[in-house]
């Protein structure tokens, strides 16, 4: 800590704080618990920059609404809990269809349903990808840390805005409702969605330049005229049911986010370099298996972690790296959902080690000592 | 239609997909002809719509435009009008699409009083999907999920826009059409929520199926069943009821929202 003084922030305000860092001047919300408290400080902090609130009737309403405000040209964002993240589902997909940046935090509660709304978990990670019907890019980001609800944050607006596409922050009751001391950083970069060229006839909205695969994005209102459609469309962004040109899009909305994953993925690694059991964990219980790494080493056991903190797309490479060679024998992935994250761990570990899911789903988050006894049954 | 108001139309996208006899054109040409009055500026204008046959017209109109998600038009309306206040929005919605699925964004649209222009077309059926029976289907009448005769009670589209609020409510048809242009001219110039219910054909789906014969007919049928509104007046001896309902003054959400945003001394 540089003599820069520290911030008490709980988790939802450090979002907050990180969303208008990056440029936030729209919100639309529904109340929800444990997410509350960012539409209430989004409501708070907005109107004072000359951005704009908005408590919606409903869920879907206030995904709706945040994407029409961002076709404006403003940065804008949702913010909701497990019931209300099934339920934006369909404009989420909307948004990826239509390439609509926007930024939904989702602060995970226990499900099915309703559950238990004031209890953490991870449940809705599987869903941040394959939640909405058919095939489209999904960036997820996980946050461990209240600093990191803001800094993350921060990269959740500036991918929503490079790869024109929804982006999800999502993580634990526990790391939204955490007080911490944070200090910010001197600089943020922030990103803004490219504009096209001044109009010009014969003007294709969803043609891209050379050498990228994301569009460039013109706003309402600024003479362009565009269709913005749901429906399967071309470079003009009018629908057609051409199976080439269907076959094309889809396979340029997901490679846009797929093939550039070595510049979005974000991660972290501890004690990797000599380690033969390798946790996988992320969200609150990323702190807790780091307690157990260090009182493992402590006991001589060559224990690592690797935190992703994208989840989508999931940081392959760097953990290759470490599971390669055959030096890690044990894969430990603790979750606090009935094993999720495991299987895409589990997929790309293949039979290089042994990959263990140590699954929770009380409602409660992992205890240090629970996770040291579960850990030393495996290995 | 003057060359003035062709311009307004992507003709390269024509033909359109409605079917013959279908009043979605004719809505679309009144929407055209009550922007060209106003002289709205087309760039400066975005039309919104959500899913269904009355939905693809935007596709056709050469705006900014919002083909959005089933029942949605609404909620991304009020996005684009919060974010830009300047811009002037219509929504194009149809019975379906705007009283069922998207029944709760519209009254609370209402109940907000933002200045959103709303034009929903009522068919009474759900054309796209083929004949079912919609929330402004009267009841007994045939659908393709209501084959021994629709059991529901419609609503009263004009009724449920004014009594949520919206500060401007007209009805008009497919077969009165200079009302309906002048409707949806008063609306656009409205400032606040308006609502213009244009009681449409649907005679493929609706009309062969409730024995209404073809468009033509279902058109002189309209002629025939319609009284105009006479403020004051409950009863009428006629079924269909056209005229503007509701012009009232009252806070428009945009300014209000201006007004907080000044006094908090955000720019």
């Amino acid at each position: 800590m540089s003599g820069k003084k520290a911030v008490l922030l709980q988790g939802n305000e450090a979002c907050v704080k990180g969303a208008l860092t990056a440029g936030l001047r729209f919100f639309a919300g529904y109340p929800i618990t444990p997410s509350s408290e960012i539409a209430e400080q989004a409501s708070i902090e907005l109107p004072k920059v000359g951005g704009c609130f908005m408590q919606m009737e409903d869920e879907i309403a206030s995904m709706g609404c945040a994407l029409g405000a961002s076709l404006t040209g403003v940065k804008s964002m949702t913010a909701t809990s497990g019931p209300g993240f099934s339920l934006k589902q369909e404009l989420i997909g909307f948004g990826a269809m239509a390439e609509i940046p926007v930024v939904i935090v989702s602060i995970m509660r226990m499900g099915p349903s309703t559950g238990l709304p004031t209890s953490p978990a991870a449940g809705d990670i599987m869903q941040a990808k394959w939640g909405t019907h058919g095939d489209h890019p999904a960036i997820c980001i996980c946050p461990t840390s209240v600093k990191e609800m803001h800094d993350l944050t921060v990269a959740a607006f500036n991918y929503a805005e490079k790869y024109r596409t929804p982006v999800m922050l999502m993580t634990d009751e526990v790391i939204a409702h955490m007080r911490e001391g944070v200090v910010f950083e001197d600089h943020y970069e922030v990103i803004d969605r490219v504009h096209p060229a001044p109009y010009e006839e014969g003007y294709l909205p969803y043609a891209c330049e050379e050498g990228s695969l994301v569009p460039p994005m013109a706003a309402y209102g600024e003479g362009y005229r565009f269709h913005v459609t749901g429906l399967s469309h071309d470079e003009s962004g009018f629908p057609t049911n051409s199976p080439a040109v269907n076959d094309r899009l889809i396979r340029r909305l997901c490679a846009k986010v797929e093939a550039d994953a070595d510049n979005i993925v974000i991660y972290d690694e501890y004690m990797t370099g000599d380690c033969g059991t390798l946790f996988v964990a992320y969200g609150s219980v990323a702190r807790t298996s780091l307690y157990i790494v260090k009182q493992l080493r402590a006991q001589g056991i060559k224990a690592g972690l690797f935190i992703p903190k994208t989840i989508w797309p999931f940081p392959e490479k760097a953990y290759q790296k470490i599971i390669a060679g055959g030096r890690v024998k044990n894969v430990i992935v603790p979750e606090m959902n009935m094993g999720q994250l495991v299987l895409e761990v589990d997929r790309i570990t293949k039979t290089q080690a042994s990959v263990v899911g140590i699954p929770k789903v009380s409602g409660e988050l992992f205890k240090t000592e629970e996770l040291y006894e579960k850990v030393m049954a495996v290995i | 239609m003057s060359s003035n108001a062709l311009s307004y139309l992507r003709q390269s996208k024509m033909p359109h997909i409605w079917c013959p006899g279908c009043g979605n054109g004719i809505v679309m040409n009144a929407i055209i002809r009550a922007i060209d009055s106003l002289g709205l500026d087309p760039r400066q204008t975005v039309i919104v719509s959500g899913i269904g046959c009355s939905s693809r017209a935007p596709g056709y109109m050469n705006f900014d435009t919002l083909h959005t998600a089933h029942g949605r038009a609404l909620t991304f309306a009020t996005g684009v009008k919060m974010a830009n206040p300047a811009l002037n929005v219509i929504v194009i919605s149809g019975d379906g699409d705007g009283a069922a699925i998207g029944g709760n964004h519209l009254i609370h649209a209402c109940r907000r009083n933002i200045d959103i222009t709303l034009v929903l077309v009522n068919n009474n059926i759900y054309g796209m999907t083929s004949g079912q029976y919609s929330p402004l289907t009267p009841t007994g009448a045939l659908a393709t999920t209501a084959v021994y005769g629709n059991i529901d009670r419609p609503f009263d589209l004009v009724k449920l826009a004014s009594g949520a609020g919206a500060t401007y409510v007209a009805r008009s048809t497919v077969y009165h059409v200079p009302q309906l242009k002048t409707y949806i001219q008063n609306a656009i110039k409205h400032h606040g929520f308006s609502v213009v219910e244009a009681v449409s054909t649907c005679p493929t789906y609706f009309g062969r199926k409730n024995k209404r014969g073809d468009a033509a007919n279902m058109m002189v049928w309209m002629k025939d069943n319609t009284a105009v509104y006479k403020k004051g007046v409950e009863e009428y001896d006629k079924s269909l009821v056209i005229g503007e309902f509701v012009n009232i003054e009252a806070p428009e959400y945009t300014d209000s929202y201006a007004a907080l945003t000044e006094r908090v001394g955000g720019s």
